[in-house]
């Protein structure tokens, strides 16, 4: 209607006026602006969801064979012995690996928390693990658990434990990757407590020392409690990462020994570019996508009872 | 550190005990917090300290036990041979080629897409919000063999700089996240309207209403997307090892892991490697540790 007075007002030829109100419309310059990023999202983001999903359908698409096969993939997962044991490695490691990482998080921000000599080196160091990329944490490790050259097996010689095979053993390799993991995590934990702890209000640890409450009772009924929606992002973030642990395990036992430390995202990554089963490794891709969803939405169900909003 | 000192240093704003009458009970002369952290200071450091003391031994102290704590001979020659047996200043060059690139397209391309999901009605929009939010809750792993395929494809038929093996394919399909819209969108929505409002009425077109009005409100925003982005970029590791088989155009993380696989029993070289891979972004980030440090707080207060 607008446009139709201004038109019937101006003189000027209609069609530029036209073209400048389509230029400055919210419908074109929506679209301008949207267009270029929704298009990488779309292209990369959204058709492979879709695309994927067809794939665990199918035989395999690298061979060119794209033939239907029903539910034969997911048929084959339920019973890949395989699958079951990367299912338990994973649990296993996330289970330990997120209130790890959590409680060392915590406990160095509530430490940390304060202005005390030496505490910007303090900061400085736990920061420092945010900067190093999972690669070069893995061979560092791999390096201190060395089973014959490593420093660890040499502390252990000197307070009387005997020495251990560490990553060539099955039954520690899974633990020596939850402690690299938790090393290299303690950084991103510690800035979250303590960006949380700057909102606990120093008025309510006064009127809880009113009160009669010692610091171990003000911490857990007055602190923690204020603490409580940053822990239950820490513990959706850290799972969400836990479950798709790769990178350590690729570098630093490949899936060994005996299978040890074959977790979801390393057996997906072997079916699919190792051995371009495309077909099968989307199954288990979106079986591990089933996993997270059901993981994190038990967590924020359980955390919703939990948390604590001061709002 | 003085008994007189250590009460008065401690400032208002901290939650010290210092006001508390427990804090009275404690006769030492400094806070027993440092029992906490010093250890936990040591555990937190010692890897990064190991790992240089390692790349300066020569092989016998590296490979002697008990392990040699303070090498007898400095060895800088591992550094050179490090670099003869891998090109780094190459994965060097492409991680930061990779980053910086990403961290600018995805300015761009979602400061945009933000401003017009924020603030422009048009037909789509809330369904395209609503796919982008959509593919937020994938993990990577769901969409990796698609992207993998198309990759491939584009390169063969549409522009072999955003192919396999070639650095732009670790740009493109980053080139945009679906977090860095929804991140700026709610950003741009808390902002007034009067401003832009006021400059549509003095004539200036949107574009220029986002650039001059807006962008300058959301420097500390995009900062944080900046460091966020950046750091992802320069630690992903599996995307380039599939999409890149070629040692010139790998990235630091992935040359690393390939340097890895082929010299690793020889410690001292892999550890000069690592070194030279790890200290760039030490610079950087202890150059700018206030805005990483800020983005990583400011996504997890976000999320709660």
């Amino acid at each position: 209607m607008a446009a139709s007075v201004a038109r019937a007002g101006v003189r000027r030829p209609a069609r530029s006026t036209v073209m400048r109100r389509v230029l400055d419309s919210e419908q074109f310059n929506g679209w301008a602006f949207v267009t270029p990023g929704v298009a990488v999202i779309l292209l990369f983001g959204a058709v492979p969801i879709v695309w994927s999903a067809v794939l665990s359908f199918q035989k395999s698409a690298l061979a060119g064979d794209s033939s239907s096969v029903g539910l034969a993939n997911y048929r084959q997962l339920a019973h890949d012995p395989v699958v079951g044991e990367a299912i338990q490695h994973t649990l296993i490691y996330t289970a330990l690996f997120v209130p790890g990482t959590m409680l060392a998080g915590l406990l160095l921000a509530v430490a940390m928390n304060r202005k005390i000599r030496g505490i910007t080196i303090y900061r400085t160091a736990a920061y420092a693990t945010m900067a190093i990329s999972t690669i070069s944490e893995a061979i560092v490790f791999i390096w201190l658990f060395d089973p014959s050259y490593g420093i660890v097996n040499y502390a252990f010689s000197k307070v009387g434990l005997p020495q251990q095979q560490f990553l060539n053993s099955p039954s520690e390799a899974l633990y020596v990757i939850v402690a690299m993991t938790i090393w290299g995590w303690t950084g991103f934990a510690v800035v979250v407590y303590l960006a949380a702890l700057q909102g606990v209000p120093q008025s309510l640890l006064e009127a809880a020392a009113i009160d009669g409450a010692g610091p171990w009772r003000a911490f857990r009924k007055v602190t923690l409690p204020l603490l409580s929606p940053a822990s239950l992002f820490l513990a959706v973030w850290l799972t969400i990462n836990a479950l798709q642990l790769f990178d350590e395990v690729y570098l630093s036992t490949q899936g060994g020994p005996l299978n040890a430390t074959t977790v979801l995202v390393y057996y997906l990554y072997d079916q699919a570019f190792q051995q371009f089963n495309f077909g099968y490794a989307s199954a288990i891709a979106y079986f591990l996508f089933l996993i997270i969803l059901v993981v994190t939405a038990v967590q924020f169900w359980v955390g919703r009872r939990v948390t604590f909003y001061r709002s | 550190m003085t008994a007189t000192s250590a009460p008065a240093r401690s400032g208002p704003r901290t939650a010290d005990q210092h006001s508390h009458p427990h804090a009275r009970r404690s006769r030492l002369p400094f806070s027993p917090w440092h029992f906490v952290l010093i250890p936990a200071t040591v555990v937190l450091l010692f890897p990064f300290l190991w790992l240089v003391v390692t790349s300066l031994e020569t092989d016998p102290e590296a490979l002697h036990f008990p392990p040699i704590l303070i090498p007898h001979t400095i060895r800088f020659a591992n550094y050179s041979d490090a670099l003869a047996a891998a090109p780094f200043v190459r994965f060097f060059i492409n991680s930061a080629v990779v980053a910086v690139t990403t961290v600018l397209c995805n300015l761009v391309l979602c400061t945009l897409a933000g401003y017009a999901f924020a603030r422009f009605r048009f037909l789509g929009r809330t369904a395209l919000f609503a796919v982008i939010m959509a593919t937020l809750m994938v993990p990577f792993q769901v969409t990796m063999i698609p992207q993998f395929i198309i990759t491939k494809w584009l390169g063969v038929h549409v522009l072999a700089a955003v192919g396999i093996n070639h650095i732009g394919a670790l740009i493109l399909p980053n080139a945009a996240t679906a977090f860095g819209i929804f991140f700026l969108r709610q950003f741009f929505r808390t902002l007034p309207l009067e401003y832009e409002e006021s400059a549509r009425v003095d004539g200036a077109s949107r574009l220029t209403v986002l650039i001059r009005i807006v962008l300058p409100l959301a420097t500390p925003c995009l900062a944080t997307l900046a460091a966020l982005t950046f750091l992802d970029s320069w630690n992903n590791f599996l995307w380039p090892l599939i999409a890149v088989t070629s040692t010139n155009q790998m990235t630091l993380p992935l040359g690393l892991a390939t340097f890895q696989g082929a010299h690793n029993t020889e410690w001292t070289l892999l550890m000069a490697g690592n070194v030279m891979s790890l200290v760039p972004m030490l610079i950087v980030f202890f150059i700018a540790q206030r805005y990483f440090v800020r983005s990583v707080a400011a996504t997890g207060l976000a999320g709660t």
